[in-house]
């Protein structure tokens, strides 16, 4: 055992670096006055209370509804995806498992830019609307064209943790079901669905972190005004350089998280088994 | 017996190229226990899984009550399983799962509730409701299994190797429990196992299968004592085979140079036969008095009787007996009319 603590020591060195020091940094500077140095810095909770001012709340219940709605779509399409593939046959399903996997390789940048080219007032959409005779749409810089991008972004982290806890469902528990006297949406319901809620419980609580944290998606497809929490602690940390009320909302973030994962966590069968 | 419930008419079932079942005629009877035995890979699941309404045949037909249900979905069909690995709902508790199938059949709260308890009173798990199947003992989730089937008072229980994950002890129990289960409910049920010992105690009826075949049905005594076929003689305990025998005539087979009184007949006049003598019914006598004579070539302490194989000029055979004799010994063997058992050659 030993031998292998000692491996480690090099990765906890590295993480205490990279995570617990900017974590505490952001503590700190959340909690304190003078702008981005740490030169006589003075206890305040004044970044907190700041927060409370309407524009900012208003921006951080945006974010959850926006952030709602995208786990909606994504646990939709995402369940109904899962659960198609699963019906294939072992070699397609893992074929059609890399396609949804392969967006997550390209930058999220350049994928947000697709969408632009695809929903802007000249952009393909338009141009077959159009074609067909129909009155172009303005898709551009609305909550469609952010929930649009967020939900095709963030699509495999739902459809992956689904499709893991379908694949491993045994399949006598479904004859089982059958056997008992339940037709295939009672099946579905009270059988299926159950044995794949860690799956859903994991997808939703990834797709939900992403959507409230995003600032890349909403600043492209929403537009320069377009602000969401995510926005909102980057503005505060690169144009207004208020880098305490930036730590602040990313603390007040990173709560919400985990209150969320909390509450997702006792949903999850799985963990719940102990009370 | 009683009234059919089941029939199977020459049923098969392909998987791909792979024929699995090759004609299986079959008639169950309401009350009965009967089993499904062979070797493993012989099909017995798959024509199981076809009564459930798991699999589709590929051909012929399935009655119930005398009404064709091969295309009927599972769920509609009025037989339960136990399944193999028990299958229980791992998010549900004892009560949960054995309630299951009267949920979903809307029965009133307190009917359920009856119904239950008194099921599981009748597998021996009075107070376990509350508990979580998943932590439950292989003995007892097994007895979960039968609960949660019996409960929809089928009127066919389907039963793939239930006994197979416990230990031999557990086993025995479990094999006189089902038993007495089956006794008091009054059902049909069709088990399935590969073990001779568990069939031959358990069952009304024992169906010995191989390939897809039908090798013999019967009652235990008549599968034991009457063997069809080597491959069921083989198959049932241990026996003497003799491949090369010759009926001459009705109640007169030959083998080892020597015609034999036998009880058979039905058989064409000097037609090749096969014959079974059970280890138990051969006798060792003075080799005067004796038509097949050997030398005891080895002896074996079973508990309650010697394993002793004797070496004759045609084969060796193999003679369970309390009476002890020495290695190297010359020796008679003798066995009556009633202990030569005449089978068609396969
Ligand atoms: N779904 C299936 N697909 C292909 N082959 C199968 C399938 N189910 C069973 N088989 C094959 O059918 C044969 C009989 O299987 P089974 O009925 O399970 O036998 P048993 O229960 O007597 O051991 C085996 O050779 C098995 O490999
Ligand atoms: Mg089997």
């Amino acid at each position: 055992m030993k031998h292998y603590v000692k491996l480690v020591r090099p990765y906890l060195i590295w993480s205490v670096l990279m995570i617990v020091i900017p974590l505490i940094l952001i503590v700190i500077y959340s909690v304190t006055t003078g702008g981005n140095t740490l030169v006589n810095i003075q206890f305040t909770l004044s970044n907190f209370k700041k927060f409370a001012e309407p524009i900012y709340l208003q921006v951080f219940m945006k974010s959850l509804q926006i952030g709602v709605i995208t786990v909606l779509f994504c646990f939709l399409f995402g369940y109904i995806l899962a659960y198609k593939i699963c019906k294939f046959s072992e070699r397609a399903q893992s074929f059609m498992i890399l396609l949804v996997t392969i967006p997550m390789w390209i930058n999220t940048l350049l994928r947000t830019y697709a969408w632009m080219s695809i929903l802007s007032d000249n952009g393909i959409v338009n141009t077959i609307l159009t074609k067909l005779g129909l009155d172009p749409m303005t898709f551009m810089y609305t909550d469609f064209a952010v929930i649009v991008g967020m939900v095709s972004d963030f699509l495999p982290f739902m459809v992956i943790p689904i499709y893991t806890s379908l694949s491993k469902i045994d399949h006598s528990l479904i004859e089982a079901a059958h056997d008992l006297g339940a037709n295939n949406v009672q099946t579905f319901f009270k059988v299926t669905f159950k044995l794949s809620l860690p799956g859903v419980v994991n997808g939703i609580m990834m797709t939900f972190l992403l959507s409230v944290s995003t600032f890349v998606i909403p600043k492209l497809l929403g537009g320069g005004q377009y602000m969401l929490i995510g926005n909102l602690i980057e503005t505060q940390f690169i144009s207004v350089g208020n880098w305490n009320f930036g730590s602040a909302i990313s603390m007040i973030l990173a709560v919400v998280i985990l209150i969320a994962i909390t509450i997702m966590r006792r949903m999850d069968p799985d963990d719940a088994e102990e009370d | 017996m009683h009234n059919k419930i089941i029939e199977l008419k020459h049923l098969t079932k392909n998987f791909g190229e792979q024929q699995v079942l090759k004609g299986i005629d079959l008639n169950i009877y309401e009350n009965e226990f009967l089993t499904l035995l062979g070797p493993s890979g012989c099909g017995k699941t798959t024509t199981l899984r076809i009564i459930a309404g798991f699999e589709e045949p590929s051909g012929g037909e399935v009655l119930f009550n005398g009404v064709d249900i091969s295309k009927v979905p599972a769920y509609k069909r009025e037989v339960n399983t136990v399944f193999q690995k028990y299958a229980l709902f791992p998010f549900l508790n004892v009560y949960d799962n054995v309630a299951f199938g009267l949920k979903i059949k809307k029965k009133s709260k307190s009917f359920i509730d009856e119904k239950v308890k008194k099921t599981l009173k009748l597998v021996g798990l009075e107070g376990f409701d509350k508990r979580n199947v998943t932590l439950l003992s292989g003995g007892q989730q097994q007895r979960v299994a039968i609960a949660r089937a019996l409960v929809n008072e089928p009127k066919v229980l389907l039963l793939d190797e239930p006994l197979g994950a416990l230990d031999a002890k557990l086993r025995k129990e479990m094999q006189s429990e089902l038993k007495k289960i089956q006794k008091e409910v009054g059902i049909t049920f069709i088990f399935v196992t590969h073990d001779q010992e568990e069939a031959l105690s358990m069952s009304d009826t024992v169906v010995v299968m191989n390939e897809g075949i039908i090798q013999q049905i019967g009652s235990p005594v008549d599968i034991y004592n009457e063997p069809e076929n080597r491959f069921v003689a083989g198959f049932i305990g241990e026996s003497n085979i003799i491949p090369d025998a010759v009926m001459k005539r009705d109640l007169l087979v030959s083998f080892d140079g020597f015609d034999f009184d036998c009880v058979d007949k039905g058989f064409k006049e000097n037609e090749e036969v096969e014959v079974v003598l059970r280890p138990e019914d051969i006798d060792i006598v003075d080799v005067e008095n004796s038509k097949i004579k050997g030398k005891v070539k080895s002896i074996i302490f079973k508990g309650v009787h010697y394993e002793i194989v004797v070496e004759t000029q045609y084969r060796d055979y193999l003679i369970h007996t309390t009476d002890y004799f020495e290695t190297g010994l010359h020796v008679g063997l003798s066995f009556g009319p009633e202990d030569i058992h005449v089978m068609y050659k396969m």
